[in-house]
């Protein structure tokens, strides 16, 4: 077994990243013009990487699959960013940001990896400001907060509930300014085949020009993945619908292990699905958890009633309405995880309480929280002794400043009025945990390949806590990265530039060019769609948000036949050399079709329950997910044989020296 | 539901286009728009024949990639929406629905309903942005207060998508509503002081390089703005062209 070495260095938590940045060697500025860096994805962690990359002196090339590096999904990221800034002064500091990512991660990510995390979270913040970020403020000017779930402090910054597109604009117009000066070259509408190895060293990719179908060859001497998590393997998610897995398949396929690749959050708060012809699921952003309470009604015949819409939610009494995340969490309430509020609202669906009429929806509602605010804006504006109508129309206007485009989205969408009645609202995969496995510098298991953001898996352990990921695709492409991928190209200062014309080239290329063709040349009967499909309802179904030994077997078999028959039966329209979506989706689904079968592979290796990973077999009287930390404290981390089934399973044991391993309760 | 498709075919940026009739039946009403094009799609595929190329991809109103000309509508009927937050509720059974790509001579077509919006990226790269590397050691986030009505108006600006609605709208082409989109974020924060001049200038020069046309203040951009991007953000770019012409030592 390989030994995994994840290269935290020495010493104190709290001195690791400053002593390493010390010891880490650098480039000198004339060398850095001779050294080229290739960052695939333009999302939070790709753009403001390629950014930072550039503006050190580095040569870049920066790919994206859509049309502009400022579309990128990160843009679609609503509620936040966390920071330990502590502006609120209510107790927080980077120690309680990293131990609250730790706890909520339910003790499976890297210590050292989130204390960093942790650390540099105030700099991006000042980084963001001083970029032109237009975070909410108050009236006296200064930065305004908020909380997310499993957290008892005020620690997210926001702009509205477009946080993820405010801080994208921000680092894709760090990028433009980058390309502007010539000092990176954009690719739009790029897709990565393959990565390219040259004496074992990540030296270069395969791409796609989505345009003209050209297959293309760029060499460099780092590779860096920023691509993304694969939550679209469920066919149904919050992600957009080209977001993919293939960047970081073809890396794992290329010898970078895959760790923890069954650790997939559930969303708690999603608008429901309403139809089989349904293409994606949209978010409502967690922080609408701070001001909304979840419940579902307390009587069968009221849940009744409301599918048959004969009563209306707003008839059902106080004391008829079972708030059960404040019923079964007092302490935390309606701001505990998202994997806790996830299965909260699938045990009361699955127990027959659900309000729409598929039975999977339960209720999110304002009203409280709008008399609340009312009254409070009644007193700011004098208004005395006003009428609930008046208290109502105040108390709206405050919603409507914190979460209009929230509410307007949920409007459009579902056509009703929130404010006037609650939403509904349905878990739904939004997030992966898992992903490319990569040491305390963010590099592979390939030397020279980086993976960063979403598309690795270190720092949110089992669970990521909301406002988190934004958090972690900056640090990385910010702050981590220009560091760690320098000390690695020190050594290439004389290598010079790397030819494209060589046999490893040439063939990665060859085998790009040969599968396209054979999905083309398939002919077959069913659409590319048809297989994504039933690949995500076998997904959700046996490895969604409960997961059992029989199911998990079950789907493995499932898949392994569905690969076979999408091999021979997919059909595939157009040709190679033109502007073909269905064939760019064609290879995307061929590779969530492994990713899926390994997805299982390790829910089923996992005889435990952590985080998002819930293992029916594995679980406390009270319905909680029960940890085994004698002996599965470890990430597993999967190593491509050939066949997803028969991928090898390296350990990397985890340390806890700074934190101590508890069942993590919200009660 | 049913409905007569008119949608616009072109095979390539250099090939002739023409509208083609398409059928699409038992649509339901909770259907989004693109999920209606899908539908088409598998049925054109299953038969056989080039699926209609549209761009797409968040599907829930942000990343500004869905663009389709709707009954001459840029985003369809409806105010405030992007062609992916559109439903078939919207339209009435047995209607014909015509859909056209962006037409502007700065948005060339690729395919179909897919046009190259490159020019956009080109006008943010001639200077919106505020030049700041990334350090780390910029000054806390906190030192500067900025009023809260400025970072209101900012953020407001800052929503725009990038979807080119505004291009294809308007009846010269101009880009004036998102152009100023930038302009005004940025001049209305501190941060966007020291290059205020310079940056209005350039971009203003790359808009007028990339061919579109002038602004005639219309104003059917900001109404068909599926993030209600204001008309006095227009303004704000004047003030601030003028301004700088006046002040700019260049």
């Amino acid at each position: 077994m390989t030994v995994l070495n994840s290269k935290i260095p020495h010493g104190a938590l709290a001195d690791k990243w400053t002593k390493h940045k010390n010891d880490i060697r650098l480039v000198n500025p004339a060398n850095k013009r001779l050294i080229d860096i290739i960052v695939v994805g333009t999302g939070l962690a790709g753009a403001s990487a390629a950014a930072s990359f550039a503006e050190m002196g580095y040569n870049v090339k920066a790919l994206c699959f859509q049309d502009s590096p400022r579309r990128a999904h990160s843009i679609a990221a609503q509620g936040g960013i966390n920071a330990a800034k502590n502006y609120q002064n209510d107790g927080d500091s980077v120690y309680r940001l990293f131990h609250d990512t730790v706890k909520g991660g339910d003790y499976r990510s890297r210590e050292g990896n989130v204390y960093r995390l942790a650390e540099v979270s105030s700099n991006i913040i000042d980084q963001c400001v001083a970029q032109g970020v237009p975070f909410a403020r108050d009236y006296g000017g200064l930065l305004d907060n908020r909380s997310f779930g499993g957290v008892l402090v005020s620690r997210t910054f926001y702009a509205k509930g477009q946080t993820g597109q405010q801080l994208l604009l921000g680092a894709y117009s760090a990028l433009s300014r980058q390309i502007a000066k010539g000092k990176i070259e954009m690719l739009n509408r790029h897709e990565m085949m393959e990565v390219v190895k040259v004496d074992g060293k990540a030296r270069g990719i395969i791409a796609r020009n989505l345009v003209t179908g050209e297959v293309e060859k760029h060499s460099a001497h780092a590779v860096v993945l920023c691509t993304g998590g694969y939550g679209n393997v469920f066919f149904l998610s919050t992600n957009a619908m080209g977001s993919n897995v293939s960047a970081a398949w073809k890396a794992h396929r290329a010898g970078a292990f895959f760790a923890n690749p069954s650790f997939t959050q559930i969303h708690p708060t999603c608008i429901p699905i309403s139809g089989d012809y349904q293409s994606k699921l949209t978010l409502m952003s967690e922080s609408l958890r701070n001001d909304g309470r979840i419940w579902v009604p307390k009587k069968k015949e009221d849940v009744t009633a409301i599918r048959e819409k004969k009563k209306r939610p707003v008839e059902i009494a106080e004391e008829d309405r079972d708030y059960y995340l404040e019923r079964r969490y007092p302490s935390f309430g309606n701001l505990v995880p998202r994997d806790v509020a996830s299965r909260a609202a699938k045990e009361r669906c699955d127990a027959g309480y659900g309000v729409n009429k598929t039975g999977e929806a339960v209720f999110l509602d304002f009203a409280s929280a709008i008399m609340r605010y009312g009254k409070t804006e009644a007193h700011i504006q004098g208004v005395h002794t006003p009428t609930d109508a008046k208290i109502k129309e105040l108390g709206e206007e405050v919603v409507r400043n914190k979460y209009g485009n929230l509410f307007q989205m949920y409007e459009k969408i579902q056509d009703e009025n929130p404010y006037k009645t609650p939403m509904m609202i349905y878990p739904a995969v939004h997030y992966t945990m898992g992903g490319v496995w990569v040491d305390y510098n963010l590099m592979t298991t390939v030397q020279g390949l980086y993976a960063a953001g979403e598309a690795n898996f270190s720092d949110h352990g089992a669970n990521r806590l909301g406002a988190s990921a934004l958090m972690q695709g900056l640090a990385d492409g910010y702050f981590v990265l220009p560091y760690t991928v320098g000390d690695y190209l020190a050594d290439d200062i004389r290598t010079g530039e790397i030819s494209t014309d060589s046999k490893e080239f040439n063939e990665a290329a060859d085998r790009v060019q040969k599968q396209l063709e054979s999905f083309l040349n398939t002919n077959g009967t069913r659409t590319v769609d048809d297989f994504h499909k039933k690949l995500g309802r076998i997904m959700w179904e046996h490895c969604g948000m409960a997961r059992n030994e029989k199911g998990l077997k079950y789907a493995i078999a499932e898949i392994q036949k569905l690969r076979e028959e999408f091999y021979q039966d997919v059909k595939v329209p157009g040709t190679m050399n033109s502007f073909n979506p269905e064939l760019d989706k064609a290879g995307r689904v061929a590779d969530f079709l492994e990713l899926g079968e390994l997805m299982c592979v390790d829910a089923l290796e996992r005889n435990e329950s952590c985080g998002g990973h819930f293992r029916e077999e594995y679980q406390t009287p009270e319905g909680e997910a029960l940890r085994d930390d004698v002996n599965y404290k470890y990430v597993s981390a999967w190593e491509y044989t050939g066949k997803p089934s028969e991928a090898k399973l390296n350990k990397e044991e985890l340390k806890y020296e700074n934190i101590e391993l508890k069942q993590r309760s919200y009660k | 539901m049913n409905f007569t498709l008119k949608i616009w075919r072109q095979s390539g940026p250099k090939a002739k286009g023409s509208m083609e009739t398409y059928q699409v039946s038992d649509i339901s009403s909770e259907m989004s728009f693109l999920e209606m094009i899908d539908v088409l799609n598998d049925q054109i595929i299953r038969d056989g024949q080039d699926p209609v190329a549209f761009d797409h991809d968040c599907r829930e109103g942000i990343c500004g990639m869905c663009s389709m000309y709707i009954n001459g509508e840029a985003h369809g009927p409806g105010r405030g929406v992007t062609t992916c937050q559109l439903h078939m509720r919207s339209f009435s059974d047995g209607e014909t629905i015509y859909i056209e790509p962006w037409r502007a001579a700065a948005f060339p077509i690729i395919k179909d309903l897919v046009t190259d919006r490159g020019a956009f990226d080109r006008i943010i790269q001639a200077g919106g942005y505020v030049s700041v590397n990334t350090s780390g050691n910029t000054q806390d986030a906190n030192a500067m207060p900025i009023p809260k009505d400025n970072a209101d108006d900012a953020f407001d600006a800052a929503t725009c998508i990038g979807c080119g609605a505004c291009v294809a709208t308007c009846k010269n082409s101009s880009a004036m509503l998102f152009t100023s989109a930038k302009v005004s974020q940025l001049s209305l924060l501190p941060q966007g002081e020291p290059e205020r001049e310079r940056r209005v200038l350039r971009m203003v020069a790359q808009m007028d390089e990339e061919g579109f046309g002038n602004c005639t203040n219309t104003g059917a951009c900001e109404v068909e703005c599926p993030k209600g991007i204001s008309l006095d953000n227009i303004a704000r770019l004047n003030r601030e062209f003028l301004r700088a012409q006046v002040t700019s030592e260049k």
